[in-house]
């Protein structure tokens, strides 16, 4: 039996960074454009999409055990709003008792008294966009905060009672050096968190950043560098008792995000707003993008889908092996076909696969093998 | 000028008022458009059905303006005395691959037009037919086109074709084939200069092939000089070289459209059809005569063509295999010369090695193969043959370099080629300088005017299959011409280099060169190859060989990063299908061993375009 989770997507940010190509607005946006979608508005939306979806399929009686907001940037929802939203979740589905429940915020736009707030609605969790302590490093990706306020934040969080606090980073951006990365890192060993996401950036075509790289003002960093810096991450993160449990997320035991693995692990999810992505029992589905379209289609309490892909079997067993083979836990190796498994003796020749889970029937990948999943992940295909 | 009123019937015409003669021309000196204005002042075309370039069949040759198969057209005309002459042209293929062919069509004349343009003057390649046309006592009637171009020096260009001929530079004829000026003096002058043929109505039939074409309706259509006795239609005639006798289903003569007949008689050009499918039955050479009453002595100067250039034609997509051979075996019908047989490349799979007579004739027939058939190719670098004696004694003759012998080679014996070289004075130095490299020896040096050089060279025909052309162009500006013919054969130093993908050689960049230029050949294949092959999830070193030697080497570096960092809900799907797009374009690689090589490098590093045959000699 799948687990359910619920993504809710806030599709609002104060301004837009240059590197970012994600499904968010700024008020001046939106206003532009002629919606009536406010931070303000958009919350009743939001719970009129659950209460819609809810009404599907009745006969679904799974509790969520996950629900993630995301965005954007979620905290510019007034606290009292996204528990509301929360709350929209809890009376129509019902949380496990055990749930997480995460929101990321932007350290600029939380203060102590809303993360009590957010922490006494519910909330188990929260997770930082800091991206990078270096200023010269934020000024490129064009983040709005001071690299201070991000500890500022944290502390407050753990005044409010959150455990679990997890700061999001950015590395190989243009113009970052490693001794920029490793200040970053050991701001980050200061904090005490106990989950850290690191993500190379990925100039994506469209972006302000795209065209800056394409205008030779700042240039991308090799793969070499990347790699080198993945590296680093690693190493330093691992001084601080965190371990890797998936390609680019490290926790101390016990910090793991559920709602994270809940894709890796193929789980359902339903998702909420704007461009949100759902999987359920074998269907991708995703909402239309603009806010705009969403909230008039919710008006009129019609479907919000954009459109869907029923899976095949063939798709489903490739995803398997994609998603499963991030994980720390690894990917069952009896679920690949022959030429596959061949294919997975070789990585393990070439050291791109953990011997000992091997040997126990489990592809794990090194740390060699984790800079070089995607290419392992179209061989196991084969 | 009136068009001829009823002239001799072919098969009833008298010699005396019959002129056979061709055009030696360079490509672009304006050839296919004197042809065109010839058929115009004659009227024997339909002015309503007049197009540029009537005489070119082929696509190709229209659009590349060159001529690659000859053809006869029967001209009957009016000359100045009123009386009425029958005009044969003969046209010649122009490109140094096919100068055995130029030779069997020249040897069916009595004359010959040399067409040279006003504003460039004589390239190499005509001079080398003018020379084969003097070897085969043609009357040479000098003619100087374009003289209505800015650029045209006609003072200039006719004092050095009366230097090269041994004639008053007064006697060059001036033309333009474009406004037609001149051309009506130019056809009266093959009436005056060139003789009528000479040859035994009474004799048993001899008649020379110069061309033999396949027609997907009719099947092989011969062209023929007679040269004694005549041949009728509903006879059997006979092949002399094989002894293979066929019955004339229909003879005739081209003016310019088929024009079927009794009989073609002594002295005429026409052409016959027997039911025959392939041109190798009806063989550009040899003679015909009649199984009746057969000569005894067939006209000589016949030879099978010998394939001097090999490459290895591979389809891109292994599955279009059976319709590569299918494609051969058509071509193959109207290309006496093309042979080929099937190969396989640890690196190309399954393929063909084909032999032709020169770059030109590689080029021509893998440009009818993409288009004609629609296939996708790779070809090898071009090679020549070897002939390797081992110190045995025994022989192998390596059409492949990947067959050459390792070990135990007493001489390895390669082709060489006779080569003309025509330039602007101001190049001899680089192009001596350009030979030299090219390990060739100079024959001697001409001045045919003031400012313009004959220099000949023998070369190694591989060095010329390599670059040597482009590299002529470029270090003359493109003022250079070039002709070759092979002269034999010599030994010469010459050693195997293999490239080694992470130690598994790949057969299809094998290269046989000179030990001095192996060093040099390694280094600049590797180095191509390091650019052109992806980097690998493991190091691959690239090797250059001779033997067991290695004699250069680059590394790939291993990758080191090839995984997204993010994956959030929404993009799974996207992520997968990226990865499953990526996974297709993989099967577009081949494998060498473990090594991925995506089949653009094996097109570029193969590349033809940077050293091949360019066909438009400018």
């Amino acid at each position: 039996m799948r687990t359910l989770s619920a993504y809710i997507h806030i599709p609002f940010c104060a301004s837009r960074c240059g590197y970012c190509d994600f499904n968010t607005y700024t008020a001046a946006e939106l206003h532009r454009d002629g919606t009536s979608i406010t931070t303000t508005t958009y919350p009743d939306r939001v719970s009129a999409e659950i209460n819609w979806l809810r009404n599907q399929n009745l006969t679904d009686d799974r509790q969520l055990s996950t629900v993630f907001f995301g965005g954007g940037t979620p905290t510019m929802i007034s606290a009292p709003n996204l528990v509301r939203i929360l709350d929209a979740a809890k009376t129509t589905y019902g949380l496990t008792s055990d749930a997480e429940v995460t929101t990321e915020a932007n350290p600029d736009s939380v203060s102590l008294q809303d993360l009590e707030i957010l922490r006494n609605g519910g909330f188990t969790r929260i997770s930082f966009g800091h991206q990078s302590s270096a200023s010269n490093v934020l000024q490129i990706l064009e983040r709005t905060h001071t690299p201070g306020k991000t500890w500022q934040a944290i502390d407050d969080a753990r005044k409010a009672g959150f455990e679990h606090v997890s700061v999001d980073l950015i590395y190989g951006t243009p113009g970052e050096s490693e001794q920029d990365l490793i200040g970053t890192l050991n701001d980050v060993a200061d904090a005490d968190v106990d989950h850290v996401s690191a993500y190379s950036l990925i100039v994506e075509p469209g972006t302000k950043l795209a065209a800056r790289v394409a205008r030779g003002e700042v240039a991308q960093p090799s793969d070499d560098v990347a790699a080198q810096r993945y590296g680093v991450i690693d190493a330093a993160l691992k001084k601080m008792n965190m371990t890797w449990y998936e390609v680019s997320n490290w926790s101390k035991p016990g910090g793991e995000c559920r709602h994270n693995i809940a894709y890796w692990k193929n789980q359902d999810w339903l998702g909420i707003g704007p461009g949100a992505h759902a999987h359920t029992s074998g269907t991708r589905s995703w909402n239309v993008k603009h806010p705009a379209a969403w909230a008039a289609l919710i008006d009129e309490g019609a479907s919000p889908a954009a459109d869907q892909e029923v899976l095949a079997p063939a798709d489903i067993a490739h995803e398997e092996i994609m998603l499963r083979l991030r994980l720390r836990e690894g990917l069952e190796l009896k679920v690949l076909a022959e030429a596959g498994i061949v294919e997975a003796r070789l990585a393990l020749a070439q050291g791109l696969l953990e011997v000992t889970d091997f040997e126990a029937g489990m592809a794990v990948l090194t740390y060699k093998g984790r800079l070089l999943a995607d290419g392992l992940v179209a061989r196991l295909w084969a | 000028m009136s068009k001829a009123i009823n002239p001799p019937k072919p098969g009833a015409t008298d010699p005396k008022i019959i002129r056979n003669f061709c055009i030696i021309a360079h490509i672009d000196h304006g050839k296919s458009t004197l042809a065109d204005r010839m058929l115009q002042i004659t009227e024997i075309v339909d002015p309503r059905h007049m197009r540029a370039q009537y005489l070119d069949r082929m696509d190709i040759e229209r659009e590349r303006g060159i001529t690659i198969k000859s053809q006869a057209v029967r001209l009957p005309f009016v000359a100045a005395n009123n009386e009425t002459y029958i005009l044969n042209l003969i046209d010649t293929p122009g490109h140094v691959d096919f100068t055995y062919e130029v030779s069997r069509s020249l040897a069916a004349c009595e004359g010959a037009v040399l067409l040279v343009d006003a504003a460039q003057g004589i390239e190499a390649q005509t001079l080398a037919n003018l020379y084969l046309a003097l070897e085969n006592n043609l009357t040479i009637i000098p003619v100087l086109n374009k003289i209505d171009l800015p650029a045209a020096q006609p003072e200039k260009y006719a004092a050095e074709l009366a230097h090269i001929i041994g004639c008053d530079p007064e006697t060059v004829l001036k033309v333009s084939a474009k406004t037609g000026a001149g051309v009506e003096v130019l056809l009266n002058e093959i009436v005056r200069q060139i003789p009528a043929p000479v040859g035994d109505p009474q004799a048993p039939a001899r008649a020379l092939i110069f061309d033999s074409v396949y027609d997907t309706y009719r099947g092989v259509v011969t062209y023929v000089r007679v040269i004694d006795g005549r041949i009728p239609h509903r006879d059997r005639i006979k092949m002399m070289s094989t002894g293979e006798t066929h019955e004339t289903l229909e003879v005739g003569v081209i003016s310019p459209d088929p024009l079927a007949s009794s009989a073609i008689g002594v002295g005429e050009v026409g052409y016959l059809i027997t039911g025959v499918k392939d041109v190798r039955q009806s063989r550009v050479g040899d003679t015909v005569t009649l199984s009746g009453n057969p000569a005894t002595q067939s006209l000589g100067g016949y030879r099978d063509p010998v394939p001097m250039v090999f490459s290895g034609l591979y389809p891109l997509d292994g599955s279009d295999y059976p319709e590569l051979r299918e494609a051969l075996d058509k071509l193959k019908l109207n290309d006496a010369a093309l042979v080929y047989e099937p190969e396989t490349s640890v690196a190309l799979g399954f393929g063909f090695r084909c032999g032709f007579l020169g770059l030109l004739h590689l080029e021509i027939v893998r440009e009818r193969l993409e288009r004609e058939f629609n296939l996708e190719l790779i070809s090898t670098a071009p090679n020549v043959v070897y002939r390797v004696v081992m110190d045995d004694g025994k022989e192998i003759i390596v059409t492949n370099p990947s067959e050459f012998p390792g070990g135990k080679v007493a001489e390895v014996n390669e082709p060489v080629v006779k080569s003309t070289i025509l330039t602007p004075s101001e190049f001899v130095g680089s192009i001596m300088e350009l030979c030299q490299t090219r390990r060739g020896t100079l024959l001697g040096m001409d001045y045919l005017s003031e400012d313009r050089v004959e220099m000949r060279y023998t070369l190694p025909l591989a060095e010329i299959v390599f670059d040597f052309f482009d590299q002529l162009k470029s270090k003359t500006r493109g003022y250079a011409s070039l002709d070759y013919e092979p002269t034999g054969e010599q030994s010469a130093d010459l050693v195997k280099v293999d490239i080694l993908l992470h130690g598994d050689p790949v057969d299809a960049f094998s290269a046989i060169v000179h030990r001095d230029k192996a060093y040099n050949y390694g280094l600049a294949m590797a180095a191509k190859l390091k650019d052109l092959i992806p980097r690998q999830q493991f190091e691959v070193p690239i090797q250059a060989a001779i033997g067991a030697r290695i004699i250069a080497r680059e590394t790939i570096r291993a990758i080191r990063k090839d995984v997204l960092a993010k994956c959030y809900g929404g993009d799974i799907s996207r992520k997968r299908k990226l990865l499953e797009k990526q996974k297709e374009g993989k099967k577009r690689m081949k494998m060498v061993g473990r090594v991925e090589v995506p089949q653009e490098a094996f097109i570029a590093a193969l590349s033809t375009d940077d050293n091949g045959p360019k066909v438009k000699a400018k």
